[in-house]
């Protein structure tokens, strides 16, 4: 049962508030038409799904309705930090990661 | 009479005397009794026969540790099946029963099982049973029947159970005395704390012995500080409550039992609640169980935990028996043999598996005059049905083998110890792995993801002393993590006598004359009779891993969890492979620590409150125009209004043929409805639409299909334009929730850029639908200063203005072919607006109609319904919707690219088509198979499907819409459904509208 | 391989069971093997039987990091059906199940596989529209079904709430006659047993970390107990794949959840079949010891973690309780997670990659057990072929980029 801080509510809230929404920083391709089937085939379907920290995506479904990047560690489910759209983690967490794609 | 019972001490209440009956026989106890402290007050011994050999079976245990005396409370739908005699409260009336015995537990005829034992070793059925190759059915069947231990209830339950949530700083598990400690200091320093504890009242283990502390009986030594605790105001104390699962992120969710001890059901308020906590720290303090020792017949009844003997005789001043033979290889299990002679009773010896002992608690057995038996163990327990005597040998040095001649002794209780196993249950459940200490001889918890201290017997440390200590300083640095600043930095206190204690002995199965293979039973989990051989026989056979050992042999999987039996079952598998125990592996727990009833997990929500129910604002008026329900997502939409005498198909029929001769009207208020506003709002919703919407101006509509990114089609509805910058877009019911978080996710997520905005609205407005050619006459007559003639209000178009003196918003959208308009106002005059339109309808006949006899019409007219039409695999063009797509459009839209993948383009997808079938009045189920040939075997080339069919009214013929491999390509095609019912219906490819298919009646 | 017979029951009962042999060889790993499977459960012993029985290919050896069956094997609910709607995967469910049928006999271990039967509820008329078109489907592709009225079923669920008045009644089921359960570790161990008579080494305790690639073609794998060469390396580690793919530079279209299950206490026998619902996301049948053994919807974030969320438990109890109102007064025994490969459309892959001698068998969600004899089969076929058995052709990984996706959400017994 997790409990994640919304970083627009500034609380610690229930993980029934929250929607999962999938892996983050996942850039929509610019020109999907200059795409071959399998760069597009790679950007619909091919997650990285690793085992230890993963950026991912929530919704507060519940309350403020905004998504909301987490940095979850998905064997001990311990969430390194929690951050808005459109930033990157923290360079503590960016080192753990080990890489900055 | 109650022969076992003391004539004084124990936590008991003489004064309240209690009836209850056992297999039908009335017995007496007391107020503070458990059932099974008053079965043994009253000299039962048998309560259980063994689930596989039909063995004799008495109470070994005093709390969540009993395998044996699992038993049926109560009867009809109350009964509750499987309780633990030891932990059920005993109250007047109680009626209980055991689980297992056939047809009698005293004549029990599975017991001649016993006698074949031998054929049945671990996985015996693994081997057998497979001939011939259809019987295992058969053979299933009869093992079945000897099945399970207690029955369910057969009718649904009568009680309710709730749910508290709730946020403390420290929660501290377990209401002993380092829990007490711990508890205190949190609170002191300022802390919230929550201490719990699954005994009818604090204490732990001092309710049951005679510890000293501060020169007063320990239990009233800590009365004061639990009434301290009481009365603290950041203090919640909750007994008869078991933490049952610890979880991520230091949730913890624990069940009250509110009831329970006063009856079979609750007489008001719940049942049970669940405490679904969320601690800044737990404390563990959830003490620590005494493990038996292994050997042969040690099932008996008349064989005990010696912490059970103890328990019995202090806390509920029983003694469950008269001659006692204790076995042991530690210090601790002395003070059973010392209150047992305090008691009046005799201690016939101490049999010590250590050649000896410096220990404080020996010495004082011997000065009182105890015979104690240095370096021997006991080798067989002898009797029937009860224990009455024991075969006796002296041990080599390290306790692993018979050195001297067998000698037998006469008893009738036997207690056993073979040290203490700490309750790493909950610490375990977050998938932390305990870690084995030899010092200790026990499991211990080991290294945290969650923010938790063990502390006390939880944490392998046995001293009194120790626990107060170690609790309270756990309890100051619990509070300390959470922020609070200690008060006080001394721990309490206190003056407890200094014991020496002498370290255990590494011994678990206590050895026989003859190999384990051929010993008399030795039982290692009793509840799924699970013996040593057993165990060494899964190491013979190569299930090594102690998990592989566990699943051959079952250890473990009872409703006791191998609380007793799980370590010496790997110190029994670790010797027989010549391993280390913390070689052979670890103890994985699983929640629950006990088990735990579903109702008071499931909560309130469950019935009527399982999930919502919504309810438009009109909702009563179709509850008293008979209106049979349809659920569509959490909404009850009117199915269809049967009048007296009519059918289902003559009310839907009536109701289409007036909308299609004269007017009807449908409740469209669950229909989902986002209003989006901002300047970049039409370039957004161009981008997630498949179609334009950048040249939309106020006052117009426009349909519009959305796609997944795969172009997979997802949802669909109309948007209008409100005015500059602002939009209304309508949505599936059952779409709504999941539209508005898509529209979010990329207005969020990928375009921040654009400046858009989202409301949902769909419970703020009320939607009446009035459709069919005299649709604008029921307006004028409902009065409105909207301008209806046909060149000022067209088809697609939306008008504000007065209708029926209401503000409203009135679509000219339609989802029946016919000229509609559809009434939106707000929610709460939803209800008068709709009697407003059926009152001035009335001239017209106006008929309400339901879901049924919309999709009737929309069907005539080829409208699909995602969801019903589509299924998640459906292209724009796959439904013959190309047209909503518009290729050109600057942006590429969600899920454009997607439409240009081999295997969307390829020729033969399946394509949306209607049916027509030869017997006009046959109907297609929905969900029947298209085949192109009858000649075909199975399996067979299926070309599609259909989705959506009815007879047609109007048509006076039956329709389908389906999915057809090159649908389009085909029209005149005969193809054939199969049905389950043997029968072939024979249908022509035909476009998919059935009915004025240029379109003239929505446009009129 | 010692037969297992009533006979031999009796023979080592009068030798007090000291005589039975080991079920299976711990041998220590050659250096070089044909084939290497990578993964001990039941699907990767399943590969490693068919390779030595069906293609003759007996220098093999299956490596498992921690014992053998100990993953989604000896976790799950072990439910078992083929009544799965597209063509694709019923046929590939169907083939399970027929060798399910005959395998007790096959292995020579009992695996318990009991044709109890299993119902698919449905509480809508859309519910009700799926279940008619995925019978229909399945009668034509030769997979018995039957669509029953709430009155047929509740004859044969007697505890089912089939009260019309409830929340979400009960319309209609599907039911499968043929589909049931089996004992979950005997699928392992059975076919553990029968790979090892056939001279497959099964090593346990011996973690894959790395595989060896050279020129593109797969050369063998690192374990911690050393390099071990193979010139074919299939990769069946349910829970693991994506790490298992990224140690050979590749990608999967895979996210692994955690899948809970839960058991009660053992009760006297009181369900005779197994009843499956996806709208109200429960699932349960009891098994032979009395439990009933209810399965949990899946977590929606990804996780490794062998748990998931207690809030996904009380919405799997609110079910039961609410399909079986006289189950709230039963207790909950035990409770545990799984990790589930999932794919985008719920099926499998069975896939060549794009690395010589290098294939995968995953993805497999909450299907994996049902189609253990299956996914063996046809994975050994693949790997001893280089090509892609018939039924495995559509599982192939390309369908991602081509967009034949074979969605079965509807089928695969959760919802996801």
């Amino acid at each position: 049962m997790l409990q994640i801080y919304c970083p627009y509510c500034r609380e610690m809230r229930e993980e029934e508030e929250f929607s999962y929404s999938g892996e983050a920083h996942i850039k929509r391709p610019d020109n999907p038409e200059a795409l071959s089937d399998e760069e597009w085939g790679d950007y619909l379907f091919f997650r990285k799904n690793p085992r230890g920290l993963h950026c991912e995506m929530w919704q507060h479904t519940v309350a403020c309705r905004r998504y909301f990047n987490v940095v979850r560690d998905t064997v001990s489910y311990e969430i390194h930090e929690t951050y808005p759209i459109g930033s990157q983690p923290s360079k503590m967490t960016d080192a753990a990661l080990g890489s900055t794609d | 009479m109650q022969p076992n019972r003391l004539d004084q001490g124990g936590l008991i209440d003489r004064g309240r005397p209690l009836q209850f009956t056992f297999n039908g026989t009335a017995y007496l106890g007391y107020q503070g009794d458990t059932l099974a402290s008053a079965l043994l007050a009253n000299g039962v011994k048998l309560v259980a026969r063994s689930f596989k050999y039909g063995r004799p079976r008495g109470i070994v245990g005093f709390g969540a540790e009993e395998p044996n005396a699992i038993i049926q409370l109560g009867r009809g739908g109350e009964t509750v099946p499987n309780l633990r005699a030891t932990q059920v409260e005993l109250y007047d009336g109680l009626e209980a029963c055991s689980v297992s015995g056939w047809p009698s537990l005293d004549l029990d005829l599975t017991s001649l099982f016993g006698l074949v034992g031998r054929l049945l070793p671990p996985g015996f059925y693994y081997k057998t049973f497979m001939w011939p190759r259809r019987f295992w059915m058969a053979y299933e069947h009869f093992i079945r029947k000897a099945a399970g231990l207690g029955k369910a209830p057969d009718t649904a339950d009568p009680d309710i159970y709730d749910k508290l949530h709730q946020h403390c700083d420290v929660l501290v598990v377990g209401g002993g005395v380092a829990g007490i400690q711990a508890a205190r200091a949190a609170a002191n320093a300022g802390a919230r704390v929550i201490i719990l504890d699954e005994q009818t009242q604090l204490g732990g283990m001092l309710l049951a012995s005679h510890s000293e502390v501060n020169g007063m009986p320990a239990l009233d030594w800590v009365a004061g500080q639990i009434s301290e605790l009481q009365g603290h105001a950041r203090v919640t104390v909750l007994t008869r409550t078991t933490a049952f699962g610890y979880f991520d992120h230091n949730f913890v969710a624990a069940v009250e039992r509110r009831t329970d001890h006063l009856g079979l059901s609750a007489t008001s308020a719940s049942r049970q609640r669940l405490h679904r906590i969320r601690a800044r720290q737990v404390i563990l303090a959830s003490g620590a169980i005494e493990r038996p020792l292994v050997f042969a017949n040690n099932d008996l009844p008349g064989v005990m935990l010696a912490s059970a003997v103890q328990a019995y005789l202090n806390r509920w001043a029983v003694a469950p028996g008269r001659r006692l033979l204790l076995v042991t290889n530690n210090d601790s299990a002395y003070q059973a043999a010392l209150d047992w002679q305090t008691a009046g009773r005799e201690v016939v010896a101490v049999l010590d598996t250590r050649p000896g002992s410096n220990g404080s608690l020996p010495k004082a057995a011997e000065a009182a005059n105890i015979k104690v038996y240095r370096g021997y163990g006991l080798v067989e327990a002898k009797g029937g049905k009860a224990v009455a005597g024991a075969r006796i040998a002296s041990l080599s040095a390290d306790g692993q083998s018979i050195t001297g001649a067998i000698q037998e002794l006469e008893c009738d209780l036997i207690a056993s110890s073979g040290g203490w196993s700490p309750v790493v249950h909950l610490s375990s459940h977050t998938g932390n792995k305990p870690r084995w200490d030899d010092e200790k001889g026990a499991f211990v918890p080991g290294n945290s993801l969650q923010n938790f201290l063990a502390v006390g017997a939880s944490n392998g440390e046995w001293n009194l002393k120790a626990c107060i200590s170690q609790g309270y300083l756990a309890g100051q640095a619990a509070a300390r993590a959470g922020g609070f600043d200690s008060v006080d930095l001394e721990s309490p206190v206190v003056n407890i006598k200094e014991t020496i204690e002498s370290a255990q002995q590494a011994v678990f199965l206590l050895p026989h004359e003859m190999p384990t293979s051929r010993a008399p039973k030795q039982f290692v989990d009793q509840q799924l009779d699970v013996t040593a051989a057993a165990i060494e026989l899964a190491a013979r056979e190569g299930y090594q891993s102690i998990e592989h050992t566990k699943r051959y042999t079952a250890l473990g999987f009872g409703t006791d969890q191998g609380k007793l039996g799980n370590i010496n079952g790997m110190a029994i598998l670790a010797n027989a492979l010549g391993k280390s125990i913390a070689d052979t592996g670890t103890t994985v727990f699983r929640p629950a620590y006990t088990p735990t009833t579903f109702g008071a997990i499931a909560g309130r929500d469950v019935g009527e409150l399982l999930d919502p129910e919504r309810y438009t604002a009109m909702h009563r008026w179709h509850e008293r125009h008979g209106a049979k329900w349809e659920n569509v997502g959490q909404w009850k939409r009117p199915w269809y209004y049967p009048q007296a005498g009519e059918t289902m198909l003559e009310a839907v029929n009536r109701e289409c043929l007036a909308v299609r001769n004269s007017a009807g009207m449908l409740d469209a208020s669950t229909l989902g409805k986002i209003d989006i506003q901002g300047p970049d709002a039409a370039e957004f919703i161009t981008r997630i639409y498949s179609n334009s919407f950048l040249k939309l101006e106020p006052g117009r509509c426009r349909y519009g299909l959305m796609l997944k990114e795969d172009g997979m089609i997802f949802d669909d509805g109309v948007t209008a334009c409100l005015g500059d910058n602002h939009y209304l877009m309508f949505t599936t019911t059952g779409g709504a929730a999941a539209v508005l978080s898509w529209l979010e996710l990329w207005a969020q997520t990928e375009w921040p850029e654009l400046q858009v905005y989202f409301t949902s609205v769909t419970d703020h407005w009320a939607t009446t639908t009035v459709s069919g050619p005299k649709a604008r006459q029921v307006l004028e007559r409902l009065g409105t200063d909207i301008d209806l003639t046909p060149a000022e209000f067209k088809f697609m178009d939306w008008r504000a203005g007065t209708v029926a003196g209401l503000a409203a918003r009135v679509f000219r959208i339609s989802f029946t072919g016919e000229l509609t308009y559809e009434i939106n106002v707000p929610a709460h005059f939803g209800r008068y607006i709709w009697e407003a339109v059926y009152a001035a309808g009335k001239e017209f006949d106006i008929t309400p109609y339901g879901t049924e006899a919309m999709h009737v019409l929309r069907a005539e007219k080829g409208f699909i319904i995602c969801g019903q039409d589509t299924d998640g695999s459906m292209t724009p063009d796959d439904m013959n919707m190309g047209w909503a797509v518009n290729r050109n459009k600057a942006f590429s839209f969600i899920g454009k690219r997607s439409l240009e993948r081999s295997d969307t383009t390829k020729g033969n997808r399946k394509q949306l088509v209607g049916l027509r079938t030869q017997d006009a009045a046959t109907v297609l189920p929905e969900g029947a198979q298209i085949v192109n040939s009858l000649n075909e075997t199975i399996p067979m080339r299926m070309q599609g499907h259909v989705t959506s069919s009815y007879f047609s009214p109007i048509l006076g013929h039956s329709i389908a819409l389906a999915v057809v491999k090159a649908g389009l390509s085909r029209m005149g095609d005969t193809v054939y459904c199969p049905l389950a019912d043997g029968q072939t219906v024979a249908a022509k490819i035909v476009p998919s509208v059935f009915y004025d298919p240029s379109g003239e009646r929505q446009n009129v | 391989m010692q037969k297992y017979s009533a006979f031999g029951l009796l023979r080592h009962a009068l030798s007090h069971h000291e005589n039975w042999p080991a079920a299976w060889r711990s041998p220590d790993p050659q250096s070089n093997y044909d084939v290497i499977v990578v993964g001990g459960g039941g699907h990767g012993l399943a590969t490693a039987y068919y390779l030595a029985k069906n293609h003759g290919i007996r220098k093999v050896a299956v490596l498992e990091k921690g014992y053998l069956g100990g993953g989604n094997t000896g976790r799950n609910t072990t439910i078992i059906r083929s009544n799965y709607l597209w063509d694709e995967a019923a046929q590939l469910y169907e083939f399970a199940l027929k060798l399910w049928e005959g395998l007790s006999q096959e292995l020579n271990f009992n695996v318990m596989f009991s044709q109890r039967g299993v119902f698919n509820l449905g509480h809508s008329l859309q519910d009700m529209r799926d279940i008619e078109r995925r019978v229909n489907a399945n009668r034509l592709n030769g997979i018995d079904g039957v669509v029953l009225n709430p009155a047929e079923i509740k004859e044969k669920i007697p505890l089912l709430n089939c009260s019309q008045s409830s929340r979400y009644p009960v319309l209609g089921a599907s039911w499968q006659p043929r589909g049931g359960t089996a004992r979950h570790d005997a699928v392992a161990w059975g076919y553990a047993r029968a790979a090892d008579a056939l001279g497959v080494d099964l090593i346990q305790q011996t973690e894959v970390t790395g595989i060896r690639v050279v020129n593109g073609n797969v050369t063998g794998v690192e374990t911690r107990r050393g390099f071990i060469g193979a010139d074919k390396v299939a990769c069946v580690t349910a829970g693991n794949s994506g790490v298992m793919a990224g140690m050979a530079g590749l990608r999967l279209p895979i996210e692994s959840h955690p899948l809970q299950a839960l058991v009660s206490e053992p009760l006297r026998p009181c369900l005779d079949t197994v009843v499956m619902s996806n709208a109200v996301h429960g699932y349960i049948s009891q098994s032979d010891k009395g439990d009933l053994v209810i399965g949990a919807g899946i977590d929606r974030y990804n996780g490794y973690g062998q748990r998931g969320s207690f809030s996904v438990v009380e919405h799997t109890i609110q079910a039961i309780c609410e399909l079986f109102p006289a189950f709230s007064r039963v207790r909950m025994n035990r409770q545990w997670g799984g990790i589930v490969d999932t794919c985008p459309d719920a099926c499998p892959i069975i896939s060549k990659t794009p690395v010589g001698g290098l294939y995968f068998n995953c993805g497999w969600g909450t299907g994996g057990f049902k189609s253990t004899p299956g996914s063996g089969y046809v994975f050994a076929d693949t790997v001893a072929n280089d090509d892609a058995h018939p039924l495995a052709k559509p599982f192939s990984i390309d369908r991602f980029y081509s967009g034949a996706l074979i969605d079965e959400h509807g089928a695969a017994g959760v919802a996801h």
